[in-house]
Order: structure tokens, then sequence, then C-alpha cells
């Protein structure tokens, strides 16, 4: 386990985000050290998606500061944050469908990491394979099926040569060997040390990779530590079940 | 009829440089620019501005205006698109109407109302023509730009699929967010397609005073065949932007073997038509195919009937 006494990789304070009159984040705090994987739960409305949106500058915070490897990155847009080294995926997957899948890996590894053409050429057929999806590079991406297009959206971030993958409920859908398949993927991202935070709800999925859990409800952090602690906290119990168990 | 029939595919060249630059505007930045033809007209100005007050040849003015165009259509996006953009969906349409009556009246006020054409300064080329077996004759200069068409449009084709910029460029149009999450910087990507869009239309307008005459006011005109030319062949795609203008020009062409008034109308009923089959062929899918809706249709007449 990373040590936390080192500086965090990714580090969230105090965000607040607001759509109009509707609050959705609460002055999160949220950090992660470096190689460190870390699991992020909660409801359906809970606020995770829109804290990985606000991390990845898909909209400005309407408060709060969040770093990279110390960096502030307000001020800065998604297409900059990813070129900081900071990747995401999407819940529902987003392939360019017009592309083909080595173009879309391609796009990213050229417009995110700033490779040349060859260098993008040579990380993209490495990622094909990694992925599991050079039977498919040259298909256009819109024609993929679901655990190709989830794998996809892992290529198209790795590509861009992250220090800190968010993945947004990449499992959601997958069939367990299909699941089997995604998380072993992880698992190998992980012991190469990047730094990743995942959002499931797929909770036995999870825990196979991370090694500290967050648990959120109404835009807040209802609790954050290990896993097993989290699942155990009474505040998390309320926020699944209603109430708390006796 | 043969020799209408390649007049036509010739006048389609045009078209499609036309309606190339607003089919990429709204396909990559998803922006209707109603300022589109009068930016066409603008081109053609600022060539002959070249050639009959600086004294450039016709070459040189092309050589010259196309640039300064892409570097306008650049900066108009910057400053103004870019900003209309942000309003919501009704603002950029304002802004265009705005600029489109701007540009007229600028023109106007700066060049006057008089027809101007760049056809004196090309010599015999503007009425030159090769004799086919048949007796068919096709003018030079048709050829020259549809080939130049041509070439253009290839070479755009070329930089969208081959080019790491294009594959930028694609993935943009499909998803601007999920495309800025993977780094490309989408404001970039859209200044360099308005300034190649801008610059089509400059060189649009140079083949229409080329080939006829322009004045400060022919923009709206050129727009409404861009537009008919984009829907015809259909969005997002150049091969089908070249189809569409060539299916206009010869449209047109044979509506003027008809009558010399009937030549524009019959561009407009291609397109309608064109347009009509599209908007059936949708409800028809969400009726499951032709023979669905067909049936359902007469179907729903004849409980009407019976109801009456």
């Amino acid at each position: 386990m990373a040590s936390m006494t080192a500086e965090p990789m990714l580090e969230a304070r105090g965000i607040g985000k607001s759509f109009g009159a509707l609050k959705v984040l609460h002055d999160v705090d949220l950090r992660v050290m470096p190689g460190e994987a870390l699991g992020v739960v909660g409801p359906n409305g809970a606020g995770k998606t829109t804290l990985f949106g606000a991390m990845a500058g898909a909209f400005p915070i309407s408060s709060g500061t969040i770093r990279l490897a110390g960096q502030n990155l307000s001020g800065s847009n998604a297409a900059e944050r990813c070129r900081m080294g900071l990747a995401r995926t999407h819940q529902v997957p987003r392939p360019f469908t017009g592309l083909t899948v080595f173009e879309n890996i391609h796009v990213a590894a050229v417009a995110g990491a700033g490779l040349s053409i060859t260098e993008a050429t040579t990380r993209a057929t490495g990622i094909l394979e990694r992925t599991g999806l050079t039977a498919y590079a040259n298909r256009p991406a819109g024609a993929l099926g679901l655990l190709d297009r989830k794998r996809l959206e892992v290529a198209r971030a790795l590509a861009t040569g992250p220090r800190v993958v968010l993945l947004d409920e990449i499992g959601g859908g997958l069939t367990e060997a299909e699941l089997d398949e995604l998380i072993a993927l992880i698992q190998g991202l992980q012991a190469e040390g990047l730094t990743i935070i995942w959002i499931e709800h797929i909770l036995h999925a999870l825990l196979r990779v991370v090694t500290r859990l967050a648990c959120m409800a109404e835009g807040r952090i209802l609790a954050e530590g290990d896993p097993r602690d989290v699942i155990a906290h009474a505040d998390v119990q309320r926020a699944y079940l209603g109430s708390s168990p006796e | 009829m043969l020799e209408s029939l390649i007049q036509g595919i010739l006048l389609g060249g045009y078209y499609a440089v036309l309606a190339a630059g607003l089919s990429l505007m709204f396909g990559v930045v998803r922006f209707i620019n109603l300022a589109h033809g009068d930016m066409a007209v603008l081109g053609a100005m600022g060539a002959l501005w070249l050639v009959q007050t600086m004294g450039f040849g016709v070459p040189a003015a092309i050589a010259l205006t196309l640039p300064a165009m892409a570097a306008l259509g650049w900066l108009m996006q910057r400053l103004i698109f870019e900003r209309a953009l942000a309003g919501g969906f009704l603002i950029p349409i304002l802004t265009t109407i705005g600029l489109a009556a701007a540009l007229q009246n600028g023109m106007f006020a700066v060049f006057g109302s008089d027809t101007k054409s760049l056809g004196a300064h090309i010599g015999a080329l503007s009425w030159s023509s090769w004799q086919l077996p048949g007796n068919i004759f096709i003018g030079k200069l048709p050829v020259y730009m549809f080939v130049t068409a041509i070439v253009v449009l290839g070479v755009l084709h070329l930089l969208l699929t081959r080019t790491p910029f294009g594959r930028a460029v694609r993935a943009t149009s499909t998803d601007a967010e999920a495309a800025a999450l993977c780094g490309v910087d989408a404001r970039r990507v859209h200044r360099w397609a308005a300034a190649i869009a801008v610059a089509l239309a400059g060189l649009a307008g140079i083949f229409l005073a080329l080939r006829a005459q322009v004045t400060p006011f022919s923009g709206p005109m050129m727009l409404i065949f861009a537009f008919e030319a984009v829907v015809i062949g259909g969005i997002g795609s150049l091969r089908g932007t070249l189809i569409g203008g060539i299916a206009l020009g010869v449209a047109q062409t044979f509506g003027g073997m008809i009558s010399p008034q009937f030549s524009i109308l019959a561009g407009h009923c291609l397109f309608l038509g064109v347009l009509a089959f599209r908007l059936m062929r949708v409800a028809a899918n969400d009726r499951g195919g032709w023979r669905s809706a067909i049936v359902a249709v007469f179907l729903h007449r004849d409980r009407l009937r019976r109801k009456a």
C-alpha cells in the first residue's frame, strides 16, 4: 500500500457543484495516493459521476480545489487535464463511432500523450493487444458490442499515457465471465503502478481490485477507509438499505 | 441531352465546393453558418479587387484570397462563433443572419452594386471549348473548375481520413466532450475547421465570378444552393456532398432545357423531393419498414372512411 505521508497523486478538497438551484456536491474531500486503487460506491444520484466530471474538467466546479501530483488543476480544461495525466472512462461508453477502433486509440495517443504518428501507432498496437481488441482494430467503433466498447474506453484512456485513471461503472451490464476479463485488465494496470479511482455498483468486482473504499450519498462522502469498515459503517448501511443494521 | 448531362455534372463541381464548407461547419462545429453564401461573395470580391484594382493576375489573386479567407474563418470562429455557440441554439442563427446582412451592406458600400466578373480577365478561357464526337461542345473553364473541385475535395478527404488532424476533427464531430477528455483541443479543431470552410466558400465565390457575375447580394442564393446540395447528398460526407452538388447541377441544366425560367426551380424541386423521401423513410423505419408503413396508412384511411 502506498505511503500516506507522500504527496497524493490526486486530491480534491472542498469540492462543491451546483446545477442551478440543485446542489449536487457538498464540500467533497477525496485523495488517492500514487499507485493506489480507490473504490467509490454509493446509491444512484449520490454525485459519484458528477465528482468524476468535476475532476476531469467536464464542467467548472462551484467551489474547492483539485490537485494532480501537487499541481492545481483550476483553470485547466478537460483536454489540458488529460494531457497532464488524468484520464477517465464513461459509464455509458462513448466511442467515436465514425472512426475505427485503431483510430479511436490513435487519436487519444496523439492528442492526449503528445506522441508522434509513429510512436502513437506503436502504442495503439500494444494497447489493442493488451485490451484484446486487436481482432477489431479496423472495425468501426460503432459496430462493437458492450464488452468491447468498455474495453475501448479503457484502451483510449490508457493511450493518453495517464498517471490517474477514473473508471466509471466499467463493469455495469457485463456477464460474470466478461467482468472477470475486465478485472484482470484493471489488476494488471494496478500492478504496473497506475493510480485508479473506480466507481462501481458491483461490489464483489470492486473489492477484488481496490485497497480503499469511499462511500458517497447525497453529494457527500459518508465514509472512507478500509473496504470492510466502510461497508459495515452505519451511515453506509442506512444510505443503501434505508436503515442501519440491528 | 448528353451535352446537358455533362454540363450539369461540371456545374456540380462548383456546387460541391460551395456545399462542402457548409457541411464541414455543421458536421464538425455543429454550427449553421447562414452567412456562408455571403462569405463566398466576399471571396469573389476580394479576388476581383486584387485583379481589377491591384493589378494581380487571376492565379495570383486566387493564391492570395484563399489564405486570407482561411484566416478570416479562423478569426470569426475565435471571436464570434465560439461566443455565439455558448449562447444556445438561437444565438448562432441570429448572429449569422446579422453577419450576412453586415457583409452584404459592407460589400455594397465598398464595391458598389454593379455586377462583376472575373471572366474578362481570363482571356479565351472564359469562352473556349473542346469539341467532342457527336458535335458536343464542352467549355474548358467548367472542366478546369470541376477538376479543381475534385482535387480540392480529394485532398480534404485525405486530410480528414489519413492525418492525426483529420482523426481529431472526426472525433470532435462525433463527441466533442469525449474528444476533449482524450486530450483533443476541440476549440483548436473548430477554428481550423472554420478556416477550411470559409476558404472553400471563398473558392466557390471565385468559381462563380469566373463563370458568371456576382453582386454584393448574390450570397443568399448561393446559401440556398449550398443547402440543397448538402441535403441532397447527405451531411457529413464529402462524397455525398459531391454527389449532391452534381445532382443539383444536372437537375438545373435539365430544367433549363425545358425552359430557362425552370432551371433554378428544377433544382428546388429535386431538393424538396429528396427531403420528402428522407422524411418518409424516417417515418417508414419507425413503422417497421416501407411495406408496414404503407399498410398502416391504408388501414388508417379505411378506418377513417368507416367512421365517417
